[in-house]
């Protein structure tokens, strides 16, 4: 019995995406912070994920955005360009379409805010709270960079505490610190 | 107890993607099984948000892929090449049946085959056949027929 080819494979994920029969296309992205699972619907990114567990990130993509969930390179190739140029050093800001769509209206808002903070800069809970015209609810903006799905692209890693303490990060505080570094935020 | 729930489509084509080209290499030969590979999925991929629960997903790969099957015999082949022999050792019954029914016509074989082979139901058969339950059931009925008097020559 012959298996089924990489080239054939590969030319039937193709013609997935190109006859826009998906709802999400994925693929792995390697980056210095690891592999990134990498996922768009025809709207655009809607998901990053650090040491995702396939099985269970492609189950939660289907619950949220339909079950035609496949992966696929070429929807995610500008992304991935544009996360090699990022961890290479020259890029420094994403242009990329997001779908945030099945966000609460608060989380759009904070996360909209938080893609103006530029490259390098870095800014406390309760100050990206203000910029969001929320200025008591720093804790809960804690929470929206805890749940960012598009982690890097919108630089939730730019976000520390008060006190200049990293405080946390959803992919681990080592990466926090990677990217800060890379972007010459910290020494 | 519920339904299975639809797996995400990565799944479905995973797990049976092997065993659907293989099928098609057997009844169209390599070249033509590639295209009818993508297209399989792809019909797959079409239809599939429309199904309501994740049970008989292999059936119906198989619906899908037989369809087409039948659908290129129907054509006129330039470059005919013999389908490649499946190995004879713990061949599933499916697979048995098909080579019994080897030399029955297009139709009468699908039907024959997705019926006692698969086990899929005449509706199903008919909707693989693109025609219906009634049709479907006749075109069985008509290969097992066939079969029994091939058996006593």
């Amino acid at each position: 019995m012959s298996p089924v080819s990489q080239e054939l494979d590969r030319r039937f994920r193709d013609a997935a995406a190109r006859e826009q029969l998906l709802d999400v296309a994925y693929d792995l992205v390697d980056t210095p912070v690891g592999a990134l699972l990498v996922a768009a619907t025809e709207r655009g990114l809607c998901r990053i994920a650090y040491d995702a567990e396939p099985e269970q990130e492609l189950e939660r993509l289907a619950r949220s955005f339909g079950v035609r969930v496949l992966r696929s390179a070429h929807p995610i190739d500008a992304a991935r360009r544009q996360l090699d140029e990022y961890f290479e050093g020259t890029r420094q800001r994403f242009d990329l379409a997001v779908d945030l769509k099945l966000l609460a209206d608060f989380n759009r808002r904070v996360l909209r805010e938080l893609a103006r903070v530029p490259y390098g800069e870095v800014v406390t809970y309760g100050e990206l709270a203000s910029r969001a015209a929320r200025p008591r609810a720093a804790r809960a903006v804690g929470t929206v960079m805890n749940r960012n799905p598009l982690p890097i692209v919108l630089p939730c890693h730019r976000v520390i505490g008060s006190t200049g303490k990293l405080v946390g990060y959803a992919g681990g505080l080592e990466r926090k610190e990677t990217l800060l570094r890379l972007e010459g935020a910290l020494l | 107890m519920t339904p299975m729930t639809l797996p995400p489509f990565e799944r479905f084509y995973e797990e049976h993607r092997e065993e659907i080209y293989a099928f098609l290499v057997r009844r169209l030969g390599r070249d033509r099984a590639e295209d009818a590979f993508q297209e399989t999925f792809l019909r797959a991929l079409r239809a599939y948000p429309k199904l309501r629960h994740g049970e008989h997903l292999r059936a119906w790969a198989y619906t899908i892929a037989s369809r087409l099957a039948i659908d290129e015999h129907r054509r006129p082949r330039a470059d005919a090449e013999l389908p490649e022999l499946a190995s004879l050792d713990g061949r599933p019954a499916f697979a048995q049946l098909e080579h019994l029914a080897d030399e029955l016509p297009p139709t009468e074989r699908a039907a024959v085959v997705l019926r006692y082979g698969y086990d899929l139901d005449y509706a199903e058969i008919g909707a693989a056949l693109g025609s219906n339950a009634t049709a479907a059931r006749q075109a069985a009925s008509a290969g097992i027929r066939r079969l029994r008097r091939k058996d006593d020559q």
